[in-house]
C-alpha cells in the first residue's frame, strides 16, 4: 500500500513539472491564456468531470465489496468504471479530433486568428500535454483495471487479501484528481476575463 | 489485508458533494471576479482533491506514515510552485541604482512588431559570413 502512495507521490511532481511551464507561461502571457481557453468545449469538459468523478465512485464501491467479500458486485462495479473510463476517452477523442479539424494542433500547421497566436499556441501545446499524459494515465488505469476484473471474476480476492483492487482504486483515484486540477485551470479560470 | 470498510452513503454522499463543487466552479467560471477567479476556482478543486484523498483513497482511516507520504507529495509541489513563482511574479519590484530591471520583468504580449521588408530582403539575400 505504501509502495502505491509512493509512486503516487513522484506522479504528483511528475505532473507538477508541467503544472509549473503553465503557472510561468500563465502570468507572462494572461490574454492569451484567456483566449485559448475560450477555445476548449466547457461542455464536453465538464461532462468528462461528471463521468470521471462518477468511476471514481464505482471504483470505490468496487473496493469496497472486494474487502467485504461480494466478488460479483465487485466485478459489476470495475467493469462500470472501466465503461466511463472509457466513456471519458471516447468524448477526449472527439475534443482532440475538433481541434484537428480546426488546425489547432501546434506545429508548421497550426493557425489561429488574432495577434497572440504564438502565446495560444503555447497555451494549447500545455493543453495537450496536460490532457494527453492524463489521458495515457486513463488508459493504462483501464488496461489494469481489466486485469482486476479478471481476477476478480476468477475468485481471486477475499476479505482477507483484496490488496490489487485496493492499489488499483488509488491509482484511478489520482488519475481523477489531477483531472480535478486539470479541468478548472485549462477550460474554466481565464473564461471570465476575456467575455468581460 | 484488509483497508477500512466505509458505508455506502459516505461514498454517495461523496459523490454528491463533488458534484456539487463541480457544478459552483462551473458556474463561477462565467463570473469576471478580476484576480480572485484563479485562487476560487484553485480552492474549490483543493476542496475536491482533499474529499477524494480523504474518504475516495481512505487516508483518513491510514497510518500517520501514510499520511506523511501523501502530506509530502504536496509539500514538494508547494516548494516546487512556490519557489518558481517567488523568483517570476517578484521580478521588476526592484531596480539598483543605475541599474535596470532583470531580464523578464517586461512582458510585451502586444501583436509581433509589423516586418521591416527593405531591411530584412538584403539580409536575406546575401551570404552568411557564418560559413
Amino acid at each position: 500500500m505504501l509502495g502505491m502512495w509512493v509512486f503516487l507521490v513522484t506522479e504528483v511532481m511528475f505532473f507538477g513539472g508541467l503544472l509549473t511551464a503553465y503557472l510561468v507561461y500563465r502570468v507572462w502571457y494572461p490574454v492569451a491564456w484567456a483566449e485559448g481557453s475560450l477555445e476548449l468545449d466547457i461542455l464536453m469538459g465538464g461532462f468528462n468531470t461528471v463521468v470521471l468523478i462518477g468511476s471514481s465512485l464505482t471504483m470505490a464501491l468496487a473496493v469496497r465489496s472486494a474487502q467485504t467479500g461480494a466478488p460479483k458486485a465487485t466485478v459489476r462495479w470495475l467493469i462500470l468504471t472501466i465503461l466511463l473510463g472509457l466513456t471519458f476517452l471516447v468524448v477526449k477523442f472527439f475534443e482532440y479530433k475538433h481541434k484537428w479539424d480546426l488546425n489547432h494542433i501546434p506545429g508548421p500547421n497550426f493557425e489561429f486568428e488574432g495577434p497572440h497566436a504564438p502565446q495560444v499556441q503555447i497555451f494549447i501545446s500545455l493543453y495537450f500535454g496536460l490532457t494527453g499524459l492524463h489521458a495515457l494515465h486513463m488508459i493504462i488505469g483501464c488496461g489494469i483495471l481489466g486485469v482486476i476484473t479478471w481476477m476478480a471474476h476468477k475468485r481471486k480476492f477475499s476479505p482477507e487479501w483484496s490488496t490489487p483492487v485496493e492499489l488499483s482504486g488509488l491509482y484511478w483515484h489520482f488519475v481523477d484528481i489531477v483531472w480535478i486540477f486539470l479541468f478548472p485551470l485549462l477550460y474554466l479560470v481565464d473564461r471570465a476575463h476575456q467575455a468581460g | 489485508m484488509s483497508g477500512h470498510v466505509a458505508p455506502i452513503r459516505l461514498y454517495i454522499t461523496i459523490f454528491g458533494s463533488l458534484m456539487v463543487f463541480t457544478a459552483i466552479t462551473v458556474a463561477v467560471a462565467f463570473v469576471n471576479l478580476g484576480a480572485l477567479n484563479f485562487p476560487v476556482a484553485l480552492s474549490i478543486a483543493i476542496v475536491k482533491a482533499t474529499l477524494v484523498v480523504l474518504f475516495f483513497m481512505h487516508l483518513k482511516y491510514s497510518s500517520r506514515l501514510t499520511k506523511l507520504v501523501c502530506g509530502s507529495a504536496f509539500f514538494f509541489l508547494f516548494v516546487l510552485f512556490g519557489l518558481t513563482m517567488s523568483d517570476y511574479l517578484s521580478r521588476g519590484w526592484f531596480t539598483a541604482p543605475n541599474g535596470t530591471t532583470s531580464a523578464g520583468s517586461l512582458v510585451n504580449i502586444g501583436p509581433p512588431p509589423p516586418p521591416a521588408p527593405e531591411a530584412a530582403a538584403p539580409a536575406e539575400a546575401s551570404p552568411a559570413p557564418a560559413h
